[in-house]
């Protein structure tokens, strides 16, 4: 119990003062962050930390990879008697091996999916490992990527992986860069109806579950969109933040929308967000097809 | 503060961002990963007192709000954690005997901290904050530390006890 002393409550109050401050001081940089327009003054120091954690989330998830396959085979080798138990957990170091093969198999199956990807849309990649992943906690779908502004990456470049499309880069660091999901619910990507070629924006409801749908209004609100469509990113100028003709997914369920009067199609993503790993960057467009509109790039942050 | 302690807390609070955001997000259930740093700040504040958590909770916080991938206004983390070190610091002498006061601490740390943080993120208006989102993610973030609390805020709570001279105060206090 607390027992009450003079020497107690100076150091109470103090640390009341020292909270207080601090919260004040927190309030202050999210009161300075939020107010600012293009350029955020914590912007720098976005930059410093993610050259300090770039590096730190890199090497926790390769360190990680084989720790979690023995950890899946541990749970079961628990209460057995120590013989037993010698000879499960080499069953289980030499299961992990082969697990881990079968990672780095699909991997590659990956990897060389997406360079054929590549070279039917002739772009030019950079594969990147997802490294780090943000949490529910903080509502955003935003990941880390192992590849930075040292191979190339740079803000608002494209981001896919062998199903399709994956979001965009936000910012890029030394060796590591920030990706927006395109199932984040502040992204907006312009789409392309496959059959008809009819645009549309969708957006994402910051489901990255596989309950995650986007919805896309097409501009043309007489267009009916068809269960079974296929849409495709629309593309930017210059490719950036989005290149035109990758696959986004496909359309679920159409409702019209009495509120504006438009079309809303669900559009059911091909990428698996919630494990997603090997991704590429598409760092430039050999082949820049006539298809990129003149429509300014949609709007995201 | 001891150049070391200090060194050891910078490399506790990377360490724990490092692997929240990193290998733990694939044991997150329904996207909500474990807050590692939250446990840390709440073993200062349970061995320390208020005024070394709210410290520890502002510069953790800052460091992950900036930390790659984050992508919210910067400051919420920071603000949610002050508010946690220092309540859990107060919470100090009725909670660090025993692991019932440790949990109670952790399930109102996490409760708060998350809610801090949410509710920020509606009063900025910011994109994916929905107060139905909020409803979903809160219940579980806490139910997930306080499913961690016994197997990690003892080891978290017997290191910072290490690192602190033992003619402290609330030894002598206790």
């Amino acid at each position: 119990m607390r027992a009450w002393s003079p020497t107690r409550d100076r150091a109470g109050r103090r640390a009341a003062t020292v909270a207080g401050v601090l919260a004040l001081a927190a309030v202050t940089v999210i009161a300075v962050d939020a107010t600012a327009e293009d350029e955020s003054p914590v912007d720098p120091l976005r930059s410093a930390s993610g050259e300090v954690f770039g590096p730190v989330e890199t090497g926790l998830d390769t360190a990680a990879d084989p720790i979690e396959e023995v950890a899946d085979q541990i749970t079961t080798v628990d209460g057995l008697r120590d013989d037993n138990a010698r000879l499960e957990s080499e069953n289980a170091r030499l299961r992990a091996q082969l697990e881990t093969v079968d990672i780095d198999r699909s991997r590659l199956e990956a990897l060389s999916a997406l360079y054929q990807l590549g070279d039917d849309h002739g772009f030019d990649l950079v594969t990147a490992q997802v490294t780090a992943m943000g949490p529910a906690q903080s509502f955003s779908q935003v990941v880390t990527i192992d590849a930075g502004t040292s191979d190339g990456v740079e803000a608002d470049m494209t981001v896919i992986n062998d199903q399709g499309l994956v979001g965009r880069v936000l910012r890029a660091d030394h060796g590591s860069a920030t990706v927006l999901l395109i199932v984040d619910a502040s992204s907006v990507v312009g789409g392309r109806l496959g059959s008809d070629l009819e645009l549309g924006m969708l957006r994402g409801d910051g489901d990255l579950s596989d309950g995650g749908r986007l919805s896309m209004s097409t501009i043309d609100q007489t267009v009916q969109p068809g269960p079974g469509d296929i849409v495709v990113t629309w593309g930017s100028r210059g490719g950036a933040p989005y290149v035109a003709g990758v696959p986004i997914g496909r359309v679920e369920s159409v409702e019209s929308s009495q509120r504006d009067q438009s079309m809303v199609a669900k559009v059911q993503p091909y990428v698996d967000f919630s494990a997603l790993d090997m991704v590429a960057v598409v760092v430039g467009a050999s082949a820049s097809d006539d298809s990129t509109e003149q429509a300014a790039p949609p709007e995201g942050r | 503060m001891p150049v070391l302690r200090m060194l050891v807390y910078a490399a506790l609070v990377v360490l724990a961002i490092g692997l929240q955001v990193g290998p733990l997000s694939d044991y997150a259930i329904r996207g909500v990963a474990p807050d590692l740093l939250l446990l840390v700040v709440v073993a200062i504040g349970l061995t320390y007192g208020p005024e070394r958590a709210a410290v520890v909770g502002f510069l953790g916080g800052l460091a992950l709000d900036l930390a790659p991938p984050s992508d919210h206004v910067a400051g919420r983390w920071a603000l949610a954690l002050v508010v946690v070190g220092y309540l859990v610091g107060l919470l100090r002498d009725d909670a660090r005997q025993g692991m019932v006061g440790m949990i109670v601490a952790v399930a109102a740390a996490s409760f708060v901290g998350t809610s801090i943080f949410a509710l920020s993120g509606l009063v900025l208006d910011e994109p994916g904050v929905t107060v139905s989102r909020v409803l979903e993610v809160i219940p579980v973030a806490v139910l997930y530390d306080v499913a961690l609390t016994p197997l990690l805020l003892p080891l978290l709570i017997a290191l910072c006890r290490r690192l602190r001279p033992s003619s402290d105060e609330w030894v002598r206090a206790a």
